[in-house]
Formats: structure tokens, sequence, C-alpha cells
């Protein structure tokens, strides 16, 4: 059964659900982490408090993030037909991913901006910082190793994502996963595939949790 | 420079009032507060906890906005100015905390560096400032050092040369020595002395121990219950307290205030 065929089926299904993680993982960053921002800095206590703003961008991130990414998928098909050009593969999963994951991230992001300590901001603001200053050279660098843990996070919950829109036409580990074991009925090809999306996910996880522990300057 | 200029106070506050409100209604936290310092003093603001002191200091450099009066700061009044021009304002007045507020991801140097690129001076002059800095405080050999490798008193220091490091007219103290031993209080107490007598800096520090304002202050204000309830040389206060709560605060009656404040938060 798992003759060169499926070796080869297998090499580039991980190639597309390495192609779709990393690049939704990038938009979703470029899209999530100012969004995260603009979330931590605008709430009440924040650096620039805008209550008006940040309830409206509370409400968006929460309604995107109510919706099951299966049913995104669907709902977003136009937009990703305009977008992509196809419905079909890797690249059709990668718009309905950024629209689930982005707000995600933006949320993770929030969190570990709220977790830097009130004083230092307070300290960069006695110095004359402005408000993009105290973001570019206190908030952010201050929550890296933070930001890392939970790019770790956001980043298997996108592989996971991924995996789902195998069953809705999309490519990649989650596709052979559902193809070949729930459609043939070829167990050993489906576990294959499983196994291989939860090494990526230790792979990953491992990886962030490794790479915040040793760019982390406090304690050590 | 003429005498003239030099005769003014550094900072000035007139008929300063900030009330916070709680969902248990208004607090008042300062109160009709008139005060003026001169340059190159050494001024001390003492009070138990909960009167006020942190909020006026920080009503200093705009931390804080206050309710009504004004802030005159090196003769222009802070309040009047544009969200830009008082962050420039700021960038001539340093301040130092209890609980030091250094960059954790950031080593020693590079921390002292922190204002001087917020106002854009040059590298090869930051870095060799903030060495001087360094050298200044006792810390030349840590500069590479993050934070967390420090003691408190180090890292004391290091705020201290992070707060000088823009050159400040002032330099404000918000219970700096709050969290150190006696030992190491003594040692950041002799070098703010230092730094106020070698470069000319006002140093105001907030406090509610007397032995600091014993050991490095011209002239002192008793702050209590949101207003200021005397102010005089040191010598002129301590010899003979106007207030109440001056003499409780002097007469060695600390520990008295001490469990009157606790039946006070317990209450």
């Amino acid at each position: 059964m798992l003759n060169s065929e499926f070796i080869e089926l297998f090499r580039t299904e991980i190639g597309s659900t390495v192609y779709m993680v990393l690049l939704s993982s990038l938009i979703s960053y470029l899209i999530g982490l100012p969004l995260g921002v603009i979330l931590a800095v605008t709430d009440e206590g924040g650096i620039c408090p805008l209550p008006f703003v940040n309830k409206c961008l509370g409400l968006v991130t929460n309604l995107l993030r109510s919706v099951p990414f299966l049913i995104m998928i669907v709902i977003a098909l136009p937009l990703t037909r305009l977008t992509v050009g196809t419905t079909l593969g890797a690249k059709a999963v990668i718009p309905p991913l950024v629209i689930s994951a982005a707000p995600y991230v933006a949320r993770m992001a929030e969190s570990s901006f709220k977790e830097v300590d009130k004083g230092v901001i307070e300290a960069a603001k006695s110095m004359g910082a402005s408000t993009l200053q105290i973001i570019l050279k206190a908030l952010i660098p201050e929550s890296k190793p933070s930001l890392l843990v939970g790019a770790a996070i956001s980043v298997t919950t996108i592989l996971g994502y991924s995996a789902m829109a195998g069953s809705l036409g999309g490519g990649g580990l989650g596709a052979i996963a559902i193809n070949y074991g729930y459609y043939r009925r070829e167990p050993v090809i489906m576990w294959g595939a499983v196994i291989l999306l939860m090494l990526l996910v230790q792979l990953i996880q491992e990886l962030g949790l490794k790479l915040a522990k040793c760019t982390d300057k406090r304690i050590n | 420079m003429n005498t003239d200029k030099d005769s003014r106070p550094i900072i000035e506050l007139r008929e300063l009032s900030k009330e916070f409100k709680t969902s248990s209604g208004p607090v008042k936290a300062l109160e009709d507060i008139n005060l003026s310092i001169s340059r190159s003093e050494i001024f001390g603001i003492i009070g138990l906890s909960g009167a006020g002191k942190s909020t006026l200091v920080r009503c200093m450099n705009l931390l804080e906005t206050p309710d009504s009066g004004k802030v005159v700061f090196d003769g222009k009044e802070l309040s009047s100015l544009k969200a830009r021009e008082q962050r420039l304002a700021r960038q001539s007045m340093g301040m130092i905390f209890q609980q030091f507020n250094l960059l954790e991801q950031r080593n020693v140097i590079r921390n002292v560096l922190f204002p001087l690129e917020l106002a854009k001076v040059p590298k090869k002059e930051a870095y060799s400032r903030a060495e001087r800095l360094l050298e200044l405080v006792g810390l030349s050999e840590k500069a590479k050092a993050y934070p967390s490798q420090l003691s408190g008193g180090q890292k004391q220091r290091v705020a201290i040369a992070r707060a000088i490091a823009a050159e400040p007219k002032l330099l404000l103290c918000d219970e700096a020595t709050s969290a150190l031993d006696p030992d190491t209080t003594k040692s950041i107490l002799a070098l703010l002395k230092r730094i106020n007598r070698e470069l000319g800096i006002t140093v105001i520090i907030i406090t509610h121990e007397m032995r600091v304002i014993e050991a490095v202050c011209d002239r002192v204000a008793v702050i209590h219950n949101s207003r200021i309830v005397e102010s005089g040389s040191v010598r002129e206060v301590f010899s003979d307290p106007k207030s109440d709560i001056g003499r409780r605060l002097i007469g060695g009656a600390y520990m008295e205030v001490l469990s009157q404040e606790v039946r006070f938060t317990n209450a």
C-alpha cells in the first residue's frame, strides 16, 4: 500500500500543508499583530484609550472568531475566487484561513501586550516617548517572549484549520486523511497523514517555546 | 546664563487640584497645592501612603493631568502646551520609580540609551554618553548585563543613569529607595546628592521615610490628606514642626502614625 506513488503523494501534500500554514500565518500576523496593538492600546487603561474604536474592533474580531471555520470556507468562496482565482486546492484555503486566523492572532497578541508591566510603559512616557515610540520601543520588544509563545499556539491552530479545509476541497495532509481514510477506507494512509500532522504540531510548538525561552532576557 | 533666569523656580505648582473618580464616588487626591522649587536644590515631599504624594509628583510631569491649577516648569506652563511640546518638556525631566521600571528585554546600556533614542541623539554620541553615565553610577562592568541579573540597588543605579541621560534639569524620585535595604538606600541617596552637586540637576524626592529627607534634602514639604500642611528648610521643619502630622512624623512617633494608618485602612 505504501508504494512509491503514496510516498510521492505524501511528499507533495506535506509541501502544500507547509505552504498553506506558512503563508496564512504570515498574512494573519501582518493583519493580526497591528490589530492586536490597536486593541491593547485603545483599551481603557491602555496607552491611548479610545473606547469607541476599541469596542468596534473588539466586536469585529469576536464576530469573525465565532464563525466556525468550515462555514467560513463556504462564506468566503466568492472572495476566494476573486483573490486567488480558484476554490480548490491549497491556494484556495488561504483567504478563509486568514479571515479566521487574523482575529485570533490579534487577540493572542493583545493579551501579550497587556502583560507588559505598566510601570515600564509609565517610565517610557516619563521620558517623553510618543505613543508610536512606546509601541515600537517598549510594548512590542518587552512582550516578545510572550508573542512567540502565542505564535506557536496560533500557528498550530492554523495547521489544524488547514487540515479541516481538506474536507472542503483544500489540499494538504488533511485532504489525504479525509480522501483516503473516509472516502476510500484506507486507514493506513489516514493514520499516516494524522501522525504527520501530530509531528508537525509538536515541531511548531516546541520550536516556538524554545525560541521564546532562549530570547527571553528575564531570569536566566 | 544670567542670574535673573536662575533665580526663577525650576518648577512651580499653583493651586493644583486633582480628583479621582472611583466606583464609590470622587476621591480628592490633591487640594490647592502651592509649591515652588528652586534650581539646584534637593526638595523632599513627605507624607503617609495615600496622602497624595505620588499623584503630586505625577502631576509635575503630567503623567497625571491636574483638574485645575497650573504646573509651570522652567518658565513654561505645561498644561497649555500641545501634546508634542509636553513630551519635549518631559525629556527635560527625569523620573525614577520604586519598582525601577527598567526594560527587561534590553541590557543595561541599552536601557540608558533609551531616552537618547527618543531624543534622536546620534548613535555614537549617545553610546559614549551612556558609557560615561554608567561610569558615574559605578556600573561600567555591567553594561551588557540584563536587569534580571542585577540587585535592586544596581537596578536603581541603571534607572538613575537612564533618567539623567537626556540631561534633564529636574529629577523626580517617586519612592525611589522604598524597595531597598538601609545600606543600599544610603548609597543611592549619596548618588542622588552627587548628581545634584556635580550636574546641577534639581532633585525632588517623594518618600514616607524621615531618614531619607534628613539625609539629603535642603527643603521639605509635608503632605497630608491631599494638602501641603507645612514646608520649609529641613532644619526648620525638623526643629519646630508646625503641623500635627509633621510633629508626629518627626517626633519619633512614626510607629504611632503607622499604627493609626493600619487602623485607618482596616476601618
